[in-house]
């Protein structure tokens, strides 16, 4: 069964926040929620470069290990799931998550924060919902995995920046990429979420 | 405006001859400055896009944390990457529960070794019959808000590390979940009466609390531990006061550290919600467990103790054998009449 990750090639990332736009519009998701975002290092400088970054879905995920009540968990191809109906919206995922990924539907004053949101690699959620369904969709989102689909932000990436799938399959296109124009900056946050670099 | 525009065109002419010039000197200079033959390898290579990119790995050991610009308002976004949240993981999932669990059950074992071995400490003259008030209602009060207030947010404290390795087995995940969360918010909102009942507390007792040479001699003789020596001690022994003055001490330490994680990156960034969290639980795991042994000696570990915080009152030998020097003051002020009346709005001595 395929791994599923995220690559964005920082060389071809043009910060034009389709990736979030597409991610908003799919899931529908609430005010104040991003589940990507396009962060921009060394702004205005020689060598900016823009990394789009949501879950990245890492390896032992640490969100998943700290949630006081287990409510994450990885699905068979690597997927980061939770399940709302658990949630106790007590923030430690955020702590953990070494990409900022988690979300909250309020500030959180008090501990309101709400139920946790975040990137479902667009496979919708990890409760008792039924696959596709309206329910699944209100909670979490699109299920584009389930029709055979891609995340909608890398299929929607204007410079192909921003590549979903088999992690073995995207790490090999930016590889032949690498090799083809002469460089690269890396698969960012790899080493962090997967344990492993893409060697060129 | 012809000889206006005349005098534009020359200018023009000028600008671009000087131009030009500059062009010829930058260039010639630029050709000066290349090694011999790197021309011919310039125009062979394609050029590295990437030559003053930053990189992941080296951003990485410039700083903890990659930060960059976001488009967005929420200023915690603009972190891109931040590597510490796998090492608060590890500390939250692995020395956290290996320390609550030394600390806390390591406690429990001593007392009850304590227990086997010492005994409880009797009144060793008896019982005499006599009163004598120790603390006021209000003083009791104080105590009893803290101490209600400490259990309730010990419990549901435990509940966030330990709840899913001791409850959530027991009654499964929808159960726990419902739990948590109830205990989540009783514990947010309790931290304010712990707040009032510790401020309460120091107010009442700083005065009675400061270290002095008794403390030593309190010490030199056991703690009263030993039968056969007697320790003095004022209104509050050495023992008493080291928990006063840890609680001041942790108190404040886990209702700062407990604030900031109530009002998330308020004050704070990534880093700090995380060390906030370490101390919040580190402090609070210590705080637990010198608390049991607060509650071993008020209650099962001394006879006599608890009565104190109970009716406040405790019997004249009792005040005797542990508190002899405020004893000795007390009825010095109140005369031999025994029994106080009531006593007066202002702690006492």
């Amino acid at each position: 069964m395929a791994r599923m990750k995220f690559l964005c090639d920082a060389d071809r990332c043009i910060d034009c926040n389709a990736c979030v736009t597409a991610c908003k519009n799919e899931n529908e998701v609430g005010w104040g929620i991003n589940r990507r975002r396009v962060v921009t290092i060394n702004d205005g400088k020689p060598g900016e470069r823009s990394v789009s970054m949501a879950c990245m879905h890492c390896t032992d995920a640490p969100c998943a290990a700290v949630c006081p009540v287990s409510c994450i968990f990885p699905s068979e191809e690597g997927v980061v799931l939770h399940s709302k109906d658990l949630c106790i919206g007590c923030g430690y995922c955020f702590y953990a998550c070494p990409f900022g990924a988690p979300q909250y539907p309020r500030v959180g004053n008090f501990g309101s924060r709400g139920k946790m949101d975040k990137c479902t690699f667009c496979a919708g959620g990890g409760g008792q919902e039924e696959t596709g369904s309206i329910e699944e969709f209100k909670k979490y989102g699109s299920n584009r995995l389930a029709q055979g689909k891609l995340p909608l932000c890398a299929e929607m990436c204007s410079t192909k920046s921003l590549l979903a799938g088999d992690g073995e399959i995207i790490a090999q296109i930016y590889k032949e990429r690498v090799l083809k124009r002469g460089y690269g900056t890396g698969a960012w946050g790899w080493m962090t979420a997967y344990h492993e670099e893409v060697s060129v | 405006m012809s000889r206006d525009a005349g005098k534009v065109q020359v200018m023009m002419t000028l600008v671009a001859c000087v131009r030009h010039v500059v062009a010829l000197f930058v260039f010639s200079a630029m050709f000066a400055a290349l090694p011999a033959g790197a021309g011919q390898a310039n125009a062979q290579q394609p050029v590295d896009p990437d030559a003053s990119a930053v990189k992941e790995q080296t951003l990485l050991q410039q700083a903890p944390r990659i930060e960059g610009r976001i488009d967005i308002p929420d200023k915690k976004a603009s972190v891109l990457i931040q590597p510490a949240g796998r090492q608060w993981d590890y500390f939250h999932e692995v020395i956290l529960h290996w320390l609550g669990a030394i600390v806390i059950l390591g406690m429990i074992v001593l007392l009850a070794l304590a227990y086997l071995i010492i005994g409880r400490i009797r009144i060793s003259s008896g019982r005499s019959g006599r009163k004598v008030r120790r603390f006021t209602g209000f003083e009791r009060f104080s105590h009893w808000l803290t101490a209600v207030s400490f259990v309730l947010l010990g419990l549901t404290g435990l509940n966030i590390t330990f709840g899913k390795v001791v409850l959530l087995p027991a009654v499964g995940p929808e159960a726990f979940s419902a739990f948590a969360q109830n205990a989540k918010y009783v514990h947010n909102f309790v931290s304010f009466s712990f707040v009032v009942g510790l401020v309460l507390i120091v107010a009442l007792w700083i005065k009675d609390n400061i270290p002095g040479r008794v403390d030593i001699d309190w010490v030199k003789q056991g703690g009263g531990f030993i039968k056969s020596k007697h320790a003095p001690a004022g209104r509050f022994n050495a023992g008493e006061k080291l928990v006063f003055w840890f609680a001041l001490g942790a108190g404040i330490a886990v209702i700062v550290s407990g604030y900031l994680l109530l009002f998330p990156f308020y004050l704070t960034n990534i880093a700090g919600m995380q060390i906030a969290q370490v101390v919040h639980a580190v402090v609070a795991v210590l705080f637990v467990a010198v608390i049991l042994a607060h509650i071993y000696i008020g209650t099962l570990g001394m006879e006599g103790a608890f009565e104190a915080m109970g009716t406040g009152e405790v019997d004249l030998n009792w005040a005797k054998e542990h508190h002899d020097l405020w004893l000795a003051d007390k009825l010095a002020k109140e005369g031999p009449a025994g029994r106080p009346g009531p006593s007066p709005a202002a702690p006492a001595q």
